[in-house]
């Protein structure tokens, strides 16, 4: 049997169809595969390992679909490999496996409230769960998209707020405003009690960094939300993404396999542990 | 009538092996450590005859055992492993925008006195490997072509626990052929696991077991079970070490274990893996390599500039966790075979039975 070469170690060549410098020393990039043809399927929050040639592979969230059937994945500048992929420009070739893991539920909100809450570049995974929330904006009650970022220019994807805003309830918030900034100041929590939130039917996709994931779910919590209705997107060192490298382990899970996506019911014990 | 033939010598089976196209690996006495090395053609052919091992915590000596037993030790710090998961590999190479898939090697490998806790392991690396939602081609590959020739412990090394853990010392399944060395007279009896170790039995020297050959065979297990040095109960070890997480006992261990990851190395069952990226200077390929990683490294769990794991307590715990519960919730067995690797081969003699009674 040869090895199914999109689930293995060996990535497809995909090429750089699109740059787009994103604010926060951030760059989406549209990758198809060079073979020609669509991307495989993708649900809202899996992800792809993306490989800079002779450089490393890092674990990248899609944000979306492009027309030509190529994904969206939006990286931030941080080290070696993201620092390659956001240097590639248009036709180069990187490689590409996936996409992994568990994905958010968006039919498990129907019916109710919804709050979709990131933090600095937790919106690129973020960003396909607004638009399928919208896509389908019937089917949903309240919805509002919360948006946090240190500062100003780490608000990601910055023309689309204003085009969600017109479905649904879109606040922004930074920690650190500049003289640009004149709206509101302070953590992606303090915009909870702003959004008329029902407990009892309210629905949480929270993605962000830990403290912000942790913090978000705690402050729901405690307003009544159950932890089974808050789901995270969590954040490992992940070298395989198909449960072999070892490395994403958080107690009994594999974060690339078991998620990135968990309710917090599954993993709020275990993230209260430290050094997990 | 039983299958099991009397062998006095492993000559012919060597060459047998060789002749169906297999390099033949066994024990041999090299650096004063008894390693899985090729046995090569010549006056030096075959397993090393005579040497004992005395393994204890942090701790591993030969010695002349005064008999000329070829399988007279235990385990020593290789295991099968080494074969179906080699410590290093290459993935593929990229250039000009291809991908290049680099073959897998797969020689057709004869291991000679792989152990019951070898064989329990290569069970274990199976679920791992295959069983899951992403089967290893590569492992699979390497694993078909390895034919294994156990052996029955007859001497369990001072750090060995397999019989506490149903794992050994009598192998039960997973060989091809397995042997127990007897005395008076010296010879190996050997009992095919299946159709290939019938097939090459058949065509040796050897003359049928009699009922006194398996009845000495079986006090040899028997012997070697009541002998072992070791003992862990496996008795709702799962379930505590979960409810241990926030034990004091992780950090005390910290503060011995040096974090060094031999443990993780010796270990015939840890999988955890990491990946290497060069260029070549001449003409640009990119190569992509696969290598042994271990939950020790602090740069495992490296995250937006700093582990999450930076404690060795933390390490510990992962480690120790893993491998007597976490494993069992991933891959529905437990992550040790009680080989007693690690207990030997830990430079701090950190022993595992000791610290998991210390956690009950
Ligand atoms: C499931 C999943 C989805 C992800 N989705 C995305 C995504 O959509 N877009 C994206 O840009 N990243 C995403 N990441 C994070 C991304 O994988 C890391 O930023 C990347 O691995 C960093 O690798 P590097 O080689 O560039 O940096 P490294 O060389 O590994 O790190 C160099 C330095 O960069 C800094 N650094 C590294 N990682 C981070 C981090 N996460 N945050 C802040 N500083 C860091 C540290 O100072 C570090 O020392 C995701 C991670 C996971 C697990
Ligand atoms: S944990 Fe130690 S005793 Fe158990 S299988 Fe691994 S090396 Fe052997
Ligand atoms: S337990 Fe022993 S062998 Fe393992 S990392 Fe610590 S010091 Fe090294
Ligand atoms: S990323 Fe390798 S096991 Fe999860």
């Amino acid at each position: 049997m040869t090895p199914d070469p999109i689930q293995d170690m060996v990535p497809e060549p995909y090429r750089v169809r699109a740059r787009r410098p994103d604010r926060g020393e951030a760059v989406t990039l549209t990758l198809e595969p060079a073979g020609g043809g669509a991307a495989p399927p993708f649900r809202p929050g899996q992800f792809t390992m993306i490989y800079a040639p002779g450089v490393g592979e890092i674990p990248v969230s899609i944000s979306g679909r492009a027309r030509h059937g190529g994904y969206l994945q939006t990286v931030r500048d941080v080290g070696a490999v993201s620092h390659a992929l956001c240097r590639a420009g248009r036709g180069d070739v990187v490689g590409v496996r996936g996409p992994f893991g568990t994905s958010w539920d968006l039919a498990a909100a129907e019916g109710m409230d919804v709050i979709v809450a990131a933090g600095g570049l937790g919106l690129a995974p973020l960003r396909p769960v607004i638009r399928g929330l919208l896509a389908a904006r019937a089917r949903y009650r309240r919805i509002a998209v919360l948006v946090g970022a240190r500062d100003p220019g780490g608000l990601i994807y910055p023309r689309e707020p204003a085009r969600w805003a017109r479905h649904c309830d879109v606040r922004l918030t930074v920690d650190r405003p500049d003289r640009t900034w004149s709206g509101h100041t302070g953590l992606v929590t303090t915009l909870l009690d702003t959004v008329g939130l029902a407990p009892e039917r309210t629905y949480a996709y929270v993605c962000g960094p830990e403290v912000m994931m942790r913090a978000t779910a705690g402050e729901l919590l405690r307003r009544g939300v159950p932890a089974g209705r808050i789901a995270l997107s969590l954040e490992r060192n992940m070298k395989c993404g198909i449960g072999r490298c070892g490395h994403c382990q958080l107690g009994p899970l594999f974060t690339c396999l078991d998620g990135p996506v968990l309710s917090y019911a599954e993993v709020a014990a275990l993230l209260e542990v430290s050094e997990l | 009538m039983s299958p099991a033939v009397v062998l006095d010598s492993l000559g012919p089976l060597i060459g047998a092996l060789r002749a169906s196209g297999h390099t033949v690996v066994g024990p041999v006495a090299r650096d004063g450590v008894i390693r899985l090395t090729e046995l090569v053609p010549g006056p030096d052919d075959g397993p090393t005859a005579g040497r004992a091992d005395e393994q204890a915590p942090g701790s591993y000596r030969l010695r002349d055992d005064g008999r000329g037993l070829v399988f007279g030790h235990a385990a020593g710090p290789d295991s099968i492993k080494r074969w179906t998961h080699p410590p290093r590999s290459e993935l593929f190479r990229m250039r000009g925008g291809v991908v290049e898939r680099t073959p897998v090697e797969a020689p057709k490998v004869a291991l000679l006195g792989v152990r019951a806790c070898d064989l329990a392991a290569l069970a274990v690396q199976d679920r791992v490997f295959l069983g899951g939602r992403h089967p290893d081609e590569a492992y699979r590959a390497r694993r078909e072509a390895l034919f294994l020739v156990a052996v029955n412990c007859a001497v369990p090394g001072g750090t060995c626990f397999c019989a506490s853990l149903g794992t050994g010392p009598r192998v039960t399944s997973g060989h091809d052929v397995v042997l127990t060395e007897l005395t008076g007279p010296h010879r190996f009896l050997a009992e095919p696991g299946g159709e290939r170790g019938a097939a090459l039995l058949a065509g040796l020297p050897s003359r049928p077991a009699t009922a006194a050959d398996l009845e000495a065979a079986r006090e040899v297990s028997e012997r070697a079970a009541r002998r072992m040095g070791r003992r862990v109960d496996p008795d709702g070890v799962k379930e505590r070490l979960a409810a241990r997480r926030d034990s004091p006992v992780w950090d005390e261990i910290g503060s011995r274990c040096l974090t060094c990851a031999n443990c993780t190395m010796v270990c015939p069952t840890c999988f955890c893996v990491t990946v290497e990226d060069g260029t070549g200077l001449a003409d640009g390929t990119a190569v992509r390599t696969e290598r042994w990683d271990s939950c020790f490294a602090l740069e495992f769990t490296e995250l937006g500039g700093a582990p999450v794991r930076s404690s060795g307590g933390a390490r510990y715990r992962q480690w120790l966790s893993h491998k007597f519960s976490t494993w069992a919730d991933q891959f529905g067995t437990l992550g040790c075979v009680g080989c007693g690797r690690c207990v030997t081969w830990c430079p701090a003699g950190i022993d595992l039975t000791e610290e998991l009674e210390r956690l009950r």
